[in-house]
């Protein structure tokens, strides 16, 4: 009886690989992370790094201010790399690493580690992210102009397809697409998109036989939301396209090269801060949508935590996360079965609704010449969509268990812990890593460290001279991660990306009476102060993550403001310099870093000094224990993720522009 | 106690920078008692107050959206810099109207040292139409002119816009990339009035930059534009032709009959504004547009704005 019926499998599939998103403080605190997760059942690694590594600055920079070893773990040379990989063998580990920017740096590090720990290059298995169009569009941590970004890619996957054949050196992401508010048609549409643009990159530098093996080396990372029926069949819909695009534009015909790999962290968009213990649930089906179709089931996976709309999570919570993995892989039945999916008409369906909308899009992105070129365009694209769905969140059209719908609740035990239930990093990291990079500077050969970043920036003007050998070399000579990305931004210069917010429709998604009542209200106010209200919208330090400012930007205007928006990575003297010179009525600044405690003080300081008084609002990820100093420090008013109604907001803000300049209130 | 309008004019005067905010402040007030003050602040820095035209070098750059316009700002405020010149840029913003809220998003593309005070940049929301200038932008231009060695009216739009800067400005640089046939088409058929400084950006593109230089050279000679020049840049590291730009700017305002220019953009200001309050009936009230313009040449030369509108004022209420 050999035989087994179609509807087993014949033995149990392997889980996917399991890892957590996890780093911060210092290289030594972050390895001692990893061994413990390691301990507890982890499969592979996923590190995060901070922004400063991730944008190519040192700590000890003036935009590295309040940002070391906050979101992540701080790697500046290749001593931190030894160090942060202690004691885990290189050779057998699979390590995925959030780096875009910096990805070249931060592989040639950890290959130079490798070899420090006696391992060739060829055995080295895991994900350098490295995706930047994602980072033009979504999330911010990119260094050069578009152009020698691209080229930087094209080398890193033409060097790793032969030295380090079992690396991914790049995960096209439509993770961070959906959490900037992408439909799945626009996820799909922009991350393969996205994916055309680099293979025809890779394609101009490298020998056309090995086109195969490049397309083979391409994985992605996906999102998954809570509506998981449909992110199932995403995943089906973009592995469909993925081999239509393999065959037809790039010629591949071996089905190993064609096959869709992809890791998924799952949504964050739609965690909730109220009542933030329903997130498991959420994080929960989540993982059942990219797991449950053996045809499209992911190969890794990672979870957020419950608690991360309320800041950063603690060992225990990354813990809870990774047991839902090993309950889903380990105690259910999900591994038995073959594509339960099969002959589904419903899933039929949705995959062919989805590809006949992608490709609809990825021929207007065409149109718009190609992934790199239409970046203004998807990032439009992606303000509007995001400004719908947060449209549709204030109706009460999309209901959001515990925030617009289902409100009321018991007081959560699980959140009133001395900690706040959330991890603070030591404020005393920044000053620690500073010295400890200024020791490592003093001891190194200078000569040799300046002969490769002289050698770095040769081949960064020679365009075709791959850029790895000449990384790795510096990294081996102990340059730093800031002394990289100084001699690149010296060769290629500094890019801003489209901000998205001045091509965004005009006119609110949904115009009530309330909108219209406070437009109202905005041009009295205005009439009252003779000028229009003006207000800032700032992100000051490095973080990336602009949706939240981008949609209060878009909706003041909406209700007839002007808006002063620059963008992100912002320094203080920027923001004091723009509200001084713009004269503006009132100052919005948005931190979701941890960043606020260091840099809302200093900007404050700023604008005193700079005589401006504005009033100032806050809004991002904001610990409940923070709210006091930072209104202690002078900000009017602090909002977090909680706070969804933006109408609401920009009543309270426009009340401040009253109050603050005398203008009476409205009579009733 | 905001300053008031002759304070502000006297800190212009003296040449002090940090009077910038507040000047922006109070011309972009439409508060009734704020009129007198602009008046007063205007008057506090016409020629006659100054013993002369204000010192500054006022550049009109405009051009197609995408053409690199702020990109380019970028390296000329810093080759001015260099050159130890101070440099005020009103960027005005073309989506926004005075009626409605807007988005100002182009300071941030001027990459500029925050802390040097020799830099002041402002986003100023447009007149009614594409290109158009709103009052608060050319009184804004005629005071800061007055403190700053350069000031640039960044606007976008071909046709309208340029006519509208070069009413203010002493010399108006169009900006193009290659391949922007739209120009050469404008030229032409005379929708657009010749440049005094045409730019064309992303020369490093090569071949199609320089193609179309000798195309818009061509164009140009075929008009009869024989002072226009046409400079090639690239604002991508490492920009290049900024210093031919310089040069080119320089030499258009060594040739330039500065009061004569100026004294054609009051006059073109005070009957803006003038229109802008009482639209085509007061201009019917000064029998048209012509005799407006008489009226104007009969004032005396060295008045500000203000006064010269007050005088419009009056002949069509006389």
């Amino acid at each position: 009886m050999s035989e087994h019926p179609a509807h087993r499998l014949p033995e149990r599939d392997r889980p996917w690989m399991m890892r957590t998103y996890a780093g911060h403080s210092t290289a030594e605190k972050s390895n001692e992370l990893y061994r413990n997760n390691l301990a507890k059942g982890q499969t592979g690694l996923s590190v995060a790094f901070d922004l400063p590594t991730q944008t190519g600055y040192d700590s000890d920079h003036e935009l590295a201010r309040g940002e070391v070893g906050k979101v992540g773990v701080p790697i500046a040379h290749r001593g931190d790399m030894r160090a942060l990989m202690d004691g885990i063998p290189l050779d057998t580990m699979n390590t995925s690493m959030t780096i875009n920017a910096t990805a070249a740096w931060l592989f040639a590090l950890y290959i130079v580690a490798a070899e420090e720990q006696g391992h060739d290059s060829k055995l080295l298995q895991g994900t350098t992210q490295n995706d930047i169009i994602k980072e033009f569009l979504a999330r911010g941590t990119y260094a050069f102009p578009p152009g020698p970004s691209m080229r930087l890619i094209a080398d890193m996957v033409a060097y790793a397809v032969t030295a380090v054949p079992k690396w991914n050196p790049i995960n096209i992401c439509s993770y961070h697409l959906q959490e900037a508010g992408a439909t799945p048609v626009q996820e799909i549409a922009y991350a393969l998109s996205n994916a055309i643009a680099v293979l025809d990159a890779v394609r101009a530098r490298v020998d056309e036989e090995i086109m195969g093996k490049v397309f083979s080396r391409i994985s992605f990372f996906v999102n998954a939301g809570v509506r998981f029926i449909e992110e199932h069949a995403k995943m089906r819909a973009m592995s469909a396209l993925w081999e239509e695009i393999g065959r037809d534009r790039y010629g591949v015909q071996d089905p190993k090269h064609l096959r869709f790999r992809y890791g998924v962290q799952v949504n964050s968009l739609g965690l909730t801060e109220s009542q933030p213990e329903n997130n498991v649930q959420r994080i929960v089906l989540e993982a059942l949508g990219v797991t449950l179709g053996r045809d499209a089931r992911a190969r890794a996976i990672q979870l957020p935590a419950w608690n991360e709309a309320l800041g950063l999570p603690r060992p225990w919570d990354q813990q809870w996360s990774l047991r839902i993995q090993q309950i889903l892989a380990y105690e259910t039945d999900l591994l038995e079965y073959p594509d339960i999916f099969e002959g589904s008409k419903v899933m039929e369906g949705l995959v062919a609704e989805l590809v006949e909308g992608a490709r609809a899009e990825m021929a207007v992105v065409e149109e718009h010449g190609g992934g790199v070129e239409a970046v203004g365009y998807m990032k439009a694209a992606l303000v509007d969509s995001h400004r719908e769905r947060i449209g549709r969140i204030e109706s009460g059209d999309l209901v959001v268990v515990g925030q617009n719908s289902y409100e009321s609740t018991e007081p959560s035990p699980l959140a009133t812990g001395e900690d706040g239930g959330i991890l603070t990093v030591d404020p005393g990291v920044e000053a620690q890593q500073i010295e400890a990079l200024q020791a490592w500077r003093e001891q190194r050969d200078a000569g040799a460290v300046e002969a490769a970043l002289e050698e770095l920036r040769r081949v960064a003007l020679a365009s075709d001279e791959n850029i790895m050998v000449a990384t790795i070399a510096a990294a081996r000579a102990g340059a730093t991660t800031g002394e990289w990305a100084q001699a690149l931004r010296d060769a290629f210069g500094e890019y801003r990306a489209p901000t998205g917010v001045g091509e965004a429709s005009a006119g609110p998604v949904a115009v009530g009476s309330e909108l219209e009542e406070l437009r109202d209200e905005v041009a009295r106010v205005g009439d009252a102060l003779g000028r229009r209200i003006k207000i800032l919208v700032g992100k000051p330090g490095l973080d990336g993550h602009s949706n939240g400012a981008e949609q209060i930007a878009v909706r003041a205007r909406d209700v007839g403001m002007e808006v002063v928006y620059e963008g992100i990575r912002l320094t203080p003297s920027q923001i004091v310099t723009s509200a001084l010179q713009e004269g503006v009525h009132v100052i919005g600044l948005s931190i979701l870093s941890g960043s606020h405690r260091e840099l809302i003080p200093t900007i404050i300081e700023g604008l005193d000094e700079a005589g401006v008084d504005a009033p100032i609002v806050v809004g991002g990820i904001i610990p409940d224990a923070d709210v006091g100093p930072l209104k202690n420090a002078g900000v009017a008013a602090v909002y977090t993720p909680k706070d969804f109604d933006l109408t609401r907001i920009m009543r309270d803000i426009v009340a401040l522009v009253a109050e603050r300049n005398g203008v009476a209130a409205a009579s009733a | 106690m905001p300053a008031t309008g002759e304070d502000l004019g006297q800190r212009l005067r003296e040449r002090d920078l940090a009077a910038a905010p507040a000047v922006l402040n109070l011309v972009e007030s439409r508060a009734p008692g704020h009129k007198d003050e602009i008046a007063a602040l205007l008057a506090a820095v016409s020629p006659a107050a100054l013993g002369g035209e204000a010192p500054a070098h006022v550049v009109g750059v405009t051009g197609p959206p995408g053409a690199g316009k702020s990109s380019l700002l970028s390296e000329l405020v810093k080759a001015w810099r260099a050159q130890q010149r101070t440099v005020a840029v009103l960027a005005v913003d073309p989506s926004s109207k005075r009626s409605g809220g807007a988005l100002l998003g182009d300071r941030a593309r001027i990459t500029v040292d925050p802390r040097d005070r020799g830099v002041f940049i402002r986003s100023m929301a447009a007149g009614g139409r594409l290109g158009g200038l709103a009052p608060a932008t050319r009184a804004a231009a005629h005071a800061l002119a007055a403190a700053f060695d350069v000031v640039v009216i960044e606007t976008v739009g071909v046709g309208q816009s340029e006519t509208e800067v070069a009413e203010v400005a002493d010399t108006v640089a169009v900006v193009v990339q290659p391949a922007g046939g739209d120009i050469l088409q404008f030229l032409k058929s005379g929708i657009t009035e010749i440049p005094d400084v045409l730019v064309v950006t992303k020369s490093d593109l090569g071949q199609v930059a320089l193609r179309s230089r000798r195309d818009l050279n061509a164009a140009l000679r075929s008009l009869g534009a024989r002072d226009t020049r046409v400079v090639a840049v690239s604002s991508l590291a490492p920009a290049t032709g900024f210093d031919d730009l310089l040069v080119a700017l320089d030499e258009h305002r060594e040739r330039l009959d500065v009061p004569a220019r100026r004294l054609a953009a009051r006059r073109a200001s005070a009957l803006a504004d003038f229109m802008a309050e009482h639209g085509e009936r007061g201009l019917r009230a000064l029998g048209g547009r012509r005799a407006a313009g008489k009226l104007l040449a009969d004032e005396d030369a060295s008045l500000d704005v203000p006064a010269l509108t007050r005088a419009l004022e009056q002949a069509a209420a006389a």
